[in-house]
């Protein structure tokens, strides 16, 4: 649309060209000289005002911050978009929507029990540090998605509650708390991918569990698809946190050093990864919190006390538990050996 | 009442930085902090203009939209203010920001930000007018004063303007016609080609969208 080659009337016209509706403005074109031409504006109407602009322009500045070379960013349009509404509409609506999900889920399966009841013999599923690494992981991921919440919706819904004066102080530190619990998350993380990732290797008979949807439909019971140590449901929270947390940590620390790697677009498209990848996780956390909970007798104590029922062992990990078995690690039982 | 603007003509500017030095002497505005910048466009090349940017004073300001403590708020002239009380230094309204106008105070080596500083259109911010605290946060009330942002009066060869937009207009396209070119205002299809709120609004007030 614009000719490559500008002869030197054609300069002069740059006004009028304005005036026709070109997306880019005409004070960033390229031209030597502006003088009246035969199109100049006969009446003040026609001088524009309202130049489009629909892409960022960049030019220098002469102080040491480069990022304000950055003089019109009409990207911050759609990161408005998002941190208004996309961003609540994601984090909310999956929440919401797993909740919704995981009671209906509640109310056809109830909780799931064990089939054979509990035996009374315990046998050692997570020992101390597992316990250590998973409780550190959980409790800073917590905090940091509450404090996270509190800060997006906050002004729709805490504002109005209790007023501005004091929303700000909770969103200072919930800013602040944000931003340091990520250390322990971070520990937590790395100590969970160092105890359990060979745990963790997906597996052919990952298949037959995500075929049969590990049981969760089967309300007869006693249908589990065998297992080793963590079933294909584990690994995927294993892996969703693992990788989905390296990606918060990363886009996080990024943020918390603004400006230090990237310019303005790239801070808006780490705040959008980071943002995404919190509604994913928050969603799958309250998943991996039901089963762990009130979704199914018995699971609670392998992270509670660390020793789970024989029966729940040999129902969800047969496998695992026959490996336990032989190693002595459960309670009232000989080795095989 | 009329509706503050800004206006830059490019075809004016000469890069002086008059404006952006007396912004920050008015305002005692500290290191690293630049409330007022010169953008110089084609650097060196044929078609070189520069162009004095600061906040705009949208009429639907995006900043007031993304910040998570809803601190901004827009005076019954269109200046938009913010209230470095409830300000928590987050950073959103740069994100959001078309112009690069809020600014942030470095507080700690880790790149933690203090509160956001910006343009006030040499209005002060939220506390009595010409009050003490008000010019040590926000610096000089100008406007209080019946004067005009000191960029704009500083400028030698009347490139910026500030005052009730419908004037900047017509001093701007009156000079077009008479020199025959004009290339357009500077961002003001951004900072003013959406509908004004109608209405000003302040934290808790209705024109901020939500709370």
């Amino acid at each position: 649309m614009r000719p490559t080659i500008l002869p030197l009337h054609a300069l002069l016209l740059i006004a009028l060209l304005a005036v026709q509706g070109l997306a880019a403005p005409t004070f960033a074109q390229a031209q030597l000289y502006q003088a009246p031409g035969q199109n100049s504006p006969t009446t003040k109407e026609q001088v524009p005002l309202y130049v489009p602009q629909d892409d960022k322009v960049i030019g220098r500045v002469s102080i040491p911050d480069e990022k304000l070379g950055v003089l019109v960013q009409p990207e911050g349009r759609e990161w408005r978009e998002w941190r208004t509404n996309t961003l609540r509409l994601a984090i909310g609506g999956l929440a919401i929507g797993m909740t919704a999900v995981l009671a209906i889920f509640f109310l056809y399966r109830g909780t799931i029990r064990i089939h054979g009841g509990k035996s009374g013999r315990l046998v050692l599923r997570f020992n101390g540090l597992d316990r250590f690494a998973h409780w550190t992981t959980a409790v800073s991921f917590l905090v940091m998605a509450l404090t996270g919440v509190i800060l997006t919706f906050g002004r729709p819904l805490l504002i109005p509650l209790i007023g501005h004066q004091a929303f700000t102080p909770l969103a200072e530190y919930s800013k602040s708390i944000h931003n340091f619990v990520s250390v322990p998350f971070v520990v937590g993380l790395l100590m969970i991918i160092g105890l359990w990732l060979r745990d963790n290797i997906p597996e052919k008979a990952d298949w037959l569990w995500i075929r049969t949807a590990g049981g969760l439909f089967s309300k007869a019971g006693g249908r589990h698809p065998e297992a080793g140590r963590f079933n294909a449901g584990q690994k995927l929270v294993f892996w969703s946190i693992v990788l989905g947390g390296m990606g918060m940590t990363a886009s996080g620390y990024l943020m918390m050093v603004p400006f230090a790697f990237t310019g303005i677009g790239g801070m808006q498209i780490i705040h959008v990864v980071h943002g995404l990848l919190a509604a994913g996780l928050i969603a799958a956390v309250i998943g991996h919190i039901y089963i762990g909970t009130i979704g199914m007798e018995g699971a609670f104590d392998a992270m509670g006390c660390g020793e789970v029922d024989e029966n729940w062992a040999m129902e969800h990990h047969r496998r695992w538990y026959e490996e336990q078995l032989r190693k002595g690690y459960v309670e009232g039982r000989q080795p095989a050996e | 009442m009329a509706r503050m603007k800004f206006l830059c003509d490019a075809e004016r500017c000469i890069e002086c930085n008059a404006c952006v030095t007396a912004c920050k002497n008015e305002h005692e505005v500290p290191w690293g902090i630049n409330r007022r910048r010169l953008v110089t466009l084609n650097d060196g090349k044929p078609g070189e203009r520069s162009i004095s940017m600061a906040c705009m004073h949208c009429n639907d300001p995006p900043c007031a939209a993304v910040c998570p403590v809803d601190c901004f708020l827009q005076t019954a002239d269109g200046v938009v203010l913010h209230s470095k009380d409830l300000c928590i230094g987050c950073g959103y309204c740069f994100y959001a920001c078309p112009f690069g106008a809020p600014q942030y105070p470095r507080t700690t080596d880790f790149g933690s930000r203090g509160k956001m500083d910006k343009c006030t259109f040499c209005a002060g911010g939220p506390e009595p007018d010409g009050s003490v605290e008000e010019y040590q946060k926000y610096g000089a009330n100008r406007l209080a004063e019946g004067k005009l942002p000191l960029c704009a009066e500083m400028c030698s060869t009347r490139a910026l303007m500030a005052g009730d937009g419908a004037v900047l207009a017509d001093i701007y396209q009156e000079r077009s016609l008479r020199r025959g070119y004009g290339s357009g205002a500077p961002g003001w299809s951004t900072a003013y080609g959406r509908n004004d709120r109608g209405s000003p609004f302040a934290p808790g007030g209705p024109g901020t969208g939500g709370a």
